[in-house]
């Protein structure tokens, strides 16, 4: 009576095909990623020292360490997110929270999807254009930041309106038919229960700003300069700007070199994404609904 | 009963709402007397809800609403130019279909409305724990809850819930209760024990309740109006409506013959 019928059999096949298939692709996915972290932690593993992390390169960048690098980049993500996550969420909160539902909200919402997608050179032709000329910022910490910010606010808003749109609607009628004000209704209902969202866009958008090359290269990103910046109007160099040189720009590096910055880099940015799952996780956790 | 105010708690004059070009109510002229409970009854898409959202304003948060005429509630026009809409939502509180507590203790839930309102004021903590007291005692739940205040208020059943709801509007001092099929999510017993709290709060409160549950609407309250295609088609004593209808539309619905 509930033995398998032929069709059954024909099902089971096709079924185990299609798991087959979606497995190969998932392998597919993360082979390349390992495959990319072994390679890495196999050439620079042997590189990453104390000394390297905390000299100054030498020899024209043949030799020595990566701090003026190292130091550039978290200036560079620091002064970038300081600008751009205030903005972002002030952005979001508005069209969220206080904005009609009409077609021009719509229409933003939509230019801001787009903006999201404009390539990052277009971002660093328009940051020399407006930052390091027209405001004469110069190339400098501040330029390249900005340029950064422009880059990181679409991603930054929408990462925020979601995690706002997450809170029950319910949370907000039940807050405005006590007689809340909107910015009371912001500040006690909805922006504590969608702020671990939040955090883990911003602290995603690290990781992501911390990687960028085009929008720094000509606004505030130096080829050499082995000094460690002193305000935001000084240049400085940046992780991702030279490990473009080393592989690229310059004669006589050591195979492993380029290895070594690499793999520093890719730990910021693991590190930022652990922290932000992290995070998510302590928040999610006290979360009740 | 509460002599000192108006007679009529809530008068509309010629209420026409649109949304979009939908017109979702026609020339609704009502009144509603103080201190008693009246329910609206009416096939679903009729226009109760929205009717009972646009005496709070609340309504309006949707950009497309559009409204023409008057709504006046304890004499006053809501749509006046100088009303500060926060006071209207204070003194017209709103109970939805769903419990909605939000994800805060017990005390946080009571307490939020009147923690808004005071300002900057201190309160001590023995002022605020009469105030809880009251408000809780008043939805019949103080003795359920008394000793778990800062438990979370979604750890507590649906029918509970729905008391909190209720409890959490009193602090703040409202005249009129809206409640919008606040028993339909419940279970028999629960929407038992939240039509007797009803009950219990009337003479305080001005109740409009809106409901589908004809059963309800006939024990439950005093006067009853009953709506279709959102125009007002009856409005009288309860007992009345349900034993003699003027109406034919009436009898009909309350025959069940649509909705």
């Amino acid at each position: 009576m509930f033995e398998a019928t032929e069709l059954n059999r024909k099902n089971q096949k096709t079924e185990r095909l299609w798991r087959l298939l979606f497995l190969m692709m998932t392998v597919l996915l993360i082979l390349p990623v390992l495959i990319i972290l072994g390679v890495l932690i196999y050439h620079g593993g042997p590189m990453i020292t104390i000394d390297f992390l905390f000299t100054e390169p030498t020899n024209g960048m043949t030799a020595g360490g990566i701090l003026p690098a190292l130091v550039g980049t978290v200036w560079l993500v620091a002064v970038a997110l300081l600008v751009s996550v205030p903005i972002g969420i002030a952005a979001a909160l508005y069209l969220s929270e206080y904005a009609a539902d009409n077609w021009l909200t719509r229409s933003i919402n939509l230019a801001i999807i787009n903006l999201a997608g404009v390539p990052s050179i277009v971002h660093a032709l328009f940051g020399v254009g407006a930052f390091v000329l027209f405001f004469r910022f110069g190339t400098s910490i501040l330029a390249a930041s900005l340029t950064l910010a422009i880059m990181t606010l679409p991603v930054v808003i929408v990462a925020t309106r979601e995690s706002l749109q997450a809170v029950p609607h319910a949370f907000r009628e039940a807050c405005w038919n006590m007689g809340a004000s909107r910015w009371q209704t912001i500040r006690h209902v909805v922006l504590p229960n969608s702020v671990s969202g939040i955090l883990t866009g911003v602290i995603l958008e690290v990781s992501r700003t911390a990687g960028e090359t085009a929008p720094i290269m000509f606004t505030g990103a130096a080829f050499f300069l082995p000094f460690l910046p002193q305000s935001v109007f000084d240049q400085t160099m940046a992780m991702s700007l030279h490990l473009f040189v080393i592989s690229t720009q310059v004669p006589g590096v050591p195979e492993n070199l380029p290895f070594g910055v690499a793999l520093v880099l890719i730990s910021m940015v693991l590190a930022m994404n652990a922290l932000s799952i992290a995070f998510r996780m302590v928040l999610r956790g006290r979360k009740k609904w | 009963m509460a002599s000192a105010g108006p007679a009529r708690a809530i008068v509309t004059r010629k209420l026409n709402l649109w949304y979009g070009t939908f017109q979702a109510l026609f020339d609704v002229d009502l009144a509603v007397r103080a201190g008693i409970i009246t329910s609206m009854i009416g096939p679903s898409g009729c226009g109760k809800s929205t009717f009972l959202r646009s005496i709070n304003r609340i309504n309006e948060r949707l950009g497309y609403v559009r409204t023409t005429g008057s709504i006046e509630v304890m004499e006053r026009d809501v749509y006046a130019p100088e009303v500060e809409l926060l006071q209207v939502r204070k003194l017209v509180g709103m109970v939805f279909q769903r419990p909605n507590p939000l994800p805060l203790s017990i005390r946080d839930n009571i307490l939020f409305g009147h923690r808004l309102h005071r300002g900057s004021q201190k309160v001590t903590r023995s002022r605020e724990d009469e105030i809880l007291e009251s408000a809780l005692t008043q939805v019949l739940l103080w003795d359920t809850v008394k000793d778990h205040l800062d438990r979370p208020a979604v750890d507590l059943s649906l029918e509970e819930q729905q008391k909190l709801c209720i409890a959490r509007l009193l602090p703040v001092k409202p005249t009129v209760l809206l409640m919008d099929e606040p028993c339909s999510a419940l279970d028999p017993k629960g929407t038992e024990a939240v039509e007797e709290l009803i009950w219990e709060l009337r003479g305080d409160y001005t109740i409009l309740i809106v409901t589908h549950n004809m059963a309800q609407a006939r024990r439950a309250s005093e006067e009853c109006i009953f709506m279709l295609l959102g125009r007002v088609i009856e409005h009288t004593a309860t007992e009345d409506m349900f034993v003699a209808p003027v109406r034919q539309e009436t009898a009909d619905y309350i025959e069940g013959r649509y909705g």
